[in-house]
């Protein structure tokens, strides 16, 4: 009886995604090719190597989700479960397991539930997006790409050049507003960051900004005096403007290992993070850390980075993105 | 959701094991397991992971352990041992061509750190080797990657040679070594674009760069948070490349950094500098042996000893260290030592090398936040002196009297004298596995309290 509800969702979720043959589909696809090969190709060879579902077949399948950065806690309780559900289930044939495996691994994403992926816009007046995250991660180009893709969408967009203390970082904020179309507000290199903030909100009130996506500097998660900055830094937004920011997007490398957990929750402490952009998901990295992430500290991921050109990133979707890692299966409910 | 390092993991079998007084090698088998869980918590790569742990069972389950009477540390000595020489010894040079200019090459995935590193690269050379380097923009791609360059040159004082972004990375590295010979720098030090190691075009640039140059040093650049993907990427721009060393970055930061041993392990590639901030003078010698305590949770305590070297009074140290051992560091030592602390520098960077101390939640707080080490100074000096030798006279009204002493609230001395309860007791651990791993053979424990 549960297997077929389970053969249903495949099959709605597969009419789901081939209705929807836009490119962005396809990006997400490509994108996510390396993750879904290596992935879902090791699970499909775990069940045809396996004749029966015992303990050393669970170890397996548990060195596979390590190997593809989900955090040790949620591999063991995604274990557990698996375990629990096999023997509620009376299941004998591996094959069958890797249905459960996809329908757990779907219900923790949909564990988040209730937080959306779209972006809280305001529909009146300016919203305010501030970026934050460790050194390196994506920030300022994930700026650049989402003013682009507001640019497109018709919005006046602004950015903050809060980035003041890496070498070059305005100059590189600059290109992207340049090529994108976008004014820069900043200050000199040295300057206060909460300072600019201030300037900027400012020029996209007196603009009439619908925009201002906010850039701050790379710190790591336990530099206190670089997190206290932050705080102030979304303080003097806050103070501007009631209810801003509407979103803290905290920017995730998707290669990044367990550390990842520890900077959301520093991050969400310290500014109250709304949401995730997973950055860097078209190299070999599994991304799934966000699994991790959704589980445990219920932060949404809102969009995906595929590259560094303006137009690689990517809704997130849980759906698409669980048909990424288990596409051969999906194929095979035809 | 700190990660517990191996120690703590250990204490529970460890516990079971003492009573029995004789180890089973069904009990090495569960210490085994905890080994590769704390191995897997600090990323170290699960087949790594997997080689390790069958290398440390084999030593781990002959007579060594089965007959040692404190089993715990046996294991953690070996584990230790073997991640020390799995890491290589410390090879911090930088290859010098007998023909200058010696070329090198910095490569690595986006946003690892290549720049940053190759400015502070330069520092160290003309700093430690009264070197005279130029640095290479040859990242066209980056936004702003020129420019960010040249600002750390400017703020080094160091030649930066560019062609703007519209000529080919190959023909910028020619001509940047054609310049060098003709100014006389001795090290050319090249800056490439950020690149996926499975981006076909762009690995090609770098083999057409090698090609061309000839680079006496290629080095990857890692970022010291990368998780399980770090060996994948470590081969494949070994394999394209063939690198000579690595450099990982942010180490600064609070990761365990297992990927380090991944890429060792599967490059057989020296790590050779760690990055340790943003400035320019933030950067450092490998050091495996830290490298190894810090992956198994142990804090990065030869650091934080030399830190305290540099800063406290010798004298002084030595008597809290007595103090200690013995156990009798009382409120009025927790005191001093908080100011010594202080001036220690940032406090949070010490605490995060600080074995066990993220196990203790408030004192986490306490040694974070300097204004609360203030509240904590004034509620230990407006106790008595017999207050301070002997807290457990603390009732009620004397810890209400304290209280309205320093202006500070009753829950706030209780709190303070539980963190001080906690950390006499992890004090008294550290000391008694130091004291007890002494006994045995005089090996070293990977930790030595301050
Ligand atoms: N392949 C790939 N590269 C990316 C992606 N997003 C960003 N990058 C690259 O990663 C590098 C760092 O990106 P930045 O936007 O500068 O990162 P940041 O977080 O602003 O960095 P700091 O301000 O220095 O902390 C750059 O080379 C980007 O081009 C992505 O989705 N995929
Ligand atoms: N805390 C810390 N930050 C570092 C360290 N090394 C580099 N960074 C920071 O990491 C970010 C990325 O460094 P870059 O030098 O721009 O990295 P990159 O590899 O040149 O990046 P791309 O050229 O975009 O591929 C910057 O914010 C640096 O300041 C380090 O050791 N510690
Ligand atoms: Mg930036
Ligand atoms: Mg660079």
């Amino acid at each position: 009886m549960l297997g077929s509800e389970n053969m249903s969702f495949f099959k709605k979720l597969k009419e789901k995604i081939s209705k929807s043959t836009d490119t962005v589909t396809e990006k997400f696809k490509d994108g996510l090719s390396k993750t879904r090969d290596s992935f879902s190709g090791k699970v499909n060879d775990l069940v045809a190597r396996y004749r029966k579902v015992d303990e050393d077949f669970f170890e397996e399948l548990e060195e596979i989700l390590i190997q593809a950065d989900v955090g040790f806690d949620t591999v063991m309780k995604l274990i557990d479960e698996l375990k629990m559900e096999v023997k509620r289930r009376n299941i004998q044939d591996p094959q069958e397991v890797q249905s459960v495996i996809s329908e757990k691994l779907v219900e923790i994403y949909d564990a988040g539930e209730g937080q959306s992926a779209k972006l809280n816009i305001q529909e009146e007046g300016l919203t305010v997006i501030l970026f934050v995250g460790v050194n390196g991660v994506g920030k300022t180009t994930t700026i650049g790409k989402l003013g682009h893709k507001f640019k497109s969408e018709g919005k006046k967009v602004l950015m903050a050049a809060g980035d003041t203390f890496r070498a070059g970082a305005i100059e590189q904020l600059e290109v992207w507003g340049e090529r994108v179309g976008v004014d820069v507000i900043k200050q000199a290199e040295g300057s206060d960051p909460a300072a600019v903030m201030f300037d900027a909100i400012q020029a996209a009130k007196s603009r009439k900004a619908d925009i201002l996506l906010c850039d701050t500097a790379g710190r790591l998660q336990n530099k206190v005096n670089l997190m206290k900055e932050l705080e102030k830094v979304k303080r003097v937004i806050e103070r501007e403007i009631p209810g801003a920011p509407h979103e803290v997007i905290l920017v995730l490398d998707a290669t990044t290992g367990q550390n990842a957990l520890i900077q959301a929750k520093t991050f969400k402490e310290a500014t109250n993070v709304s949401g995730i952009v997973l950055s860097k998901l078209d190299g070999t990295a599994k991304g799934g850390i966000v699994l991790a992430i959704r589980n445990e500290l219920k932060i949404p991921v809102k969009f995906v980075g595929l590259g560094e050109k303006m137009d690689d990133l990517q809704e997130f979707d849980a759906e698409k993105y669980v048909y990424g890692l288990f596409a051969d299966q999906v194929d095979k409910t035809d | 959701m700190a990660f517990e390092g191996l120690a703590d993991r250990l204490q529970n079998t460890i516990q079971k094991i003492r009573g029995k007084g004789k180890v089973s090698e069904a009990d090495v088998k569960e210490m085994m397991r905890e080994v590769r869980l704390a191995l897997l918590e600090a990323d170290v790569n699960f087949k790594v992971v997997k080689d390790f742990v069958k290398k440390v069972s084999e030593r781990a389950v002959g007579q060594e352990v089965l007959q040692s009477l404190t089993p715990g540390q046996q294991i953690i000595k070996i584990v230790n041992e073997e991640l020390t020489a799995l890491m290589g010894g410390e090879q911090s040079i930088i290859a010098a061509s007998n023909r200058p200019p010696t070329v090198i090459m910095m490569v690595g995935l986006q946003g690892a750190g290549k720049t940053t590193t190759t400015g502070k690269l330069s520092l160290l050379l003309r700093k430690k080797y009264n070197r005279s380097p130029l640095l290479v923009a040859a990242d066209i791609y980056r936004p702003a990657a020129i420019k960010q360059l040249q600002t750390l040159g400017k703020q080094l004082d160091m030649p930066v040679f560019s062609l703007g972004d519209q000529v080919s990375p190959v023909e910028i590295a020619k001509q940047a070594i054609a310049k060098a010979k003709e100014e006389h720098h001795d090290y050319v030090l090249i800056d490439t674009a950020g690149r996926l190691h499975v981006d076909e075009t762009l690995m090609d640039e770098l083999k057409d760069i090698k090609e061309l140059t000839k680079p006496d040093e290629i080095f990857l650049v890692v970022d010291a948070m990368t998780g399980q993907d770090a060996v994948n990427v470590a081969q494949s721009f070994n394999e394209q490349l063939g690198l000579t060393g690595v450099v990982l970055t942010k180490l600064d930061g609070d990761t365990r950094g297992g990927a380090a041993l991944s890429i060792r392990a599967v490059t057989q590639t020296p790590i050779k500098f760690v990055g340790l901030g943003e400035k320019m003078d933030a950067l450092e010698p490998f050091h495996p042996e830290r490298m190894a305590s810090r992956i198994l949770g142990m804090g990065d305590v030869l650091t934080l000893i030399e830190k305290a070297q540099a800063n406290v009074d010798e004298q002084k140290a030595k008597e809290l260290e007595q103090k200690m051992r013995t156990a009798t560091f009382t409120l009025d030592d927790f005191l001093e030592q908080l100011g010594q602390v202080r001036n220690l520098g940032p406090l949070d960077e010490l605490l995060k090398m600080m074995p066990g101390a993220n196990k203790i939640k408030g004192l986490n707080n306490l040694q974070i936040d300097e204004k609360q080490i203030g509240h904590v100074e004034a509620i230990i000096r407006s106790m008595t002196m017999a207050e301070k030798n002997n807290p457990e006279i603390l009732n009620a009204k004397r810890k209400n009297r304290i209280a309205k002493g320093s202006g500070r609230s009753v829950t706030e001395v209780n709190r303070l004298l539980k963190q001080f309860e906690d950390m006499k007791k992890m004090m008294k651990q550290m000391t008694g596995m130091q004291q007890k791993g002494k006994k045995k053979g005089g090996f070293k424990f990977p930790f030595k309290p301050f």
